[in-house]
């Protein structure tokens, strides 16, 4: 169950495993450093990241906008935590050599052909649907999946059902190659 | 940079390499797990829940931390977990593995970032809407499954760890 695999990564138990190691430091260095609890997540960045580009553009309407002012357009603890994760993705990557460009995951482009014009359509599409959902919710699979979860959170329970559940019904209607 | 941004800094660059070295962030591993034929996402998370729940709820039982828990709106969970569950799946990524991607060198989870900040975007525009109607439905407020439940933490615990190994060791006979 543990050890190298095939792929060149370390098996998902002791990773996840190292994963929930890492929520409960990082619970308490947050509570303990910074004064607050805080937990793993990463679609309020999101928001905050729309929030910076809008300025660029209309910073009147970002500081009049009532949710960007609830969600408070700053470089905060989980901005730096998703930007780390870029980070401490690239470094994993360069330890084992499995860092690769690619365009158009093999999964898609088995059911969508090579088209990266495609491939971008679907992610902008999703991502936009993903986000709202996600915002809606008030969490995406770190949020209430990991901490939600972790913290045995009534939400988290029904969000990651839906998350998955729907997830499972849509991923068999997009990918299922039609039997002709 | 604050100590605030140093430290979310150094546990993204934590979870980052944890999310790679597991495998977790790539397209094909998310849609793999929706299409049921890899289920190497759900033992990540779940192992990841499995260790957590323990040391979170010792930490917060001895009121060194404090938990925080997500609302239970019922209209906001439903529909927004279920838009989510839709976007996810074309999408192949979820926001935080997205980011994890573009660090692995699979540069197309750009348009997926570029999506979920364009529908953050959409989503502040809509909040004063939402937040009269689908917000404004049933809250049950920020409860945990045990307070629901009137008991301790610690039996949902157990629970949930028996399950979940019993689970795994399915999966390994499975093979997937």
């Amino acid at each position: 169950m543990i050890g190298n695999r095939k792929d060149g990564g370390w098996s998902p138990y002791l990773a996840g495993g190292l994963v929930g190691v890492l929520a409960i430091c990082s619970a308490l260095a947050t509570t303990k450093l910074l004064g607050k609890t805080s937990y793993l997540g990463a679609s309020t960045s999101f928001v905050r990241a729309a929030g910076f580009v809008e300025r660029l553009v209309a910073p009147e309407h970002v500081s009049s906008n009532e949710y960007y002012a609830e969600t408070k357009v700053r470089v905060d603890w989980q901005f730096m935590l998703v930007s780390g994760i870029l980070l401490g993705a690239f470094l994993a990557a360069l330890t084992d050599r499995s860092f690769r460009w690619e365009s158009v995951p093999p999964t898609w482009q088995e059911r969508f052909g090579p088209s990266v014009a495609k491939r971008a359509a679907g992610a902008m599409v999703g991502g936009v649907l993903a986000m709202l959902g996600a915002r809606m919710a008030d969490g995406c699979p770190s949020g209430h999946g990991l901490s939600g979860m972790m913290q045995l959170s009534a939400s988290a329970f029904v969000a990651l059902f839906l998350f998955f559940g729907v997830g499972v019904l849509v991923a068999g209607l997009v990918y299922r190659r039609r039997h002709s | 940079m604050t100590t605030e941004q140093w430290l979310g800094l150094v546990t993204g660059v934590l979870f980052g390499f944890l999310l790679q070295k597991g495998r977790v962030l790539r397209f094909d591993k998310q849609v793999g797990a929706m299409l049921l034929k890899d289920m190497t996402i759900f033992k990540f998370m779940l192992a990841a829940i499995l260790v957590g729940m323990v040391g979170l709820h010792v930490l917060a039982g001895l009121e060194v931390i404090k938990l925080s828990h997500k609302p239970l709106n019922v209209g906001a969970v439903l529909i927004g977990g279920a838009l989510f569950g839709t976007g996810w799946a074309v999408m192949g990524f979820c926001p935080g593995t997205s980011i994890g991607a573009l660090g692995e060198g699979r540069w197309h989870a750009v348009f997926a970032i570029i999506g979920m900040v364009a529908g953050a975007a959409l989503f502040a525009e809509l909040y004063p809407f939402l937040e009269r109607t689908v917000l404004a439905w049933k809250d049950f407020g920020k409860v945990g499954l045990p307070e629901v439940l009137g008991i301790s933490p610690w039996p949902v615990v157990l629970v949930l760890w028996v399950g979940v190994v019993a689970l795994f060791f399915w999966f390994e006979k499975k093979g997937v």
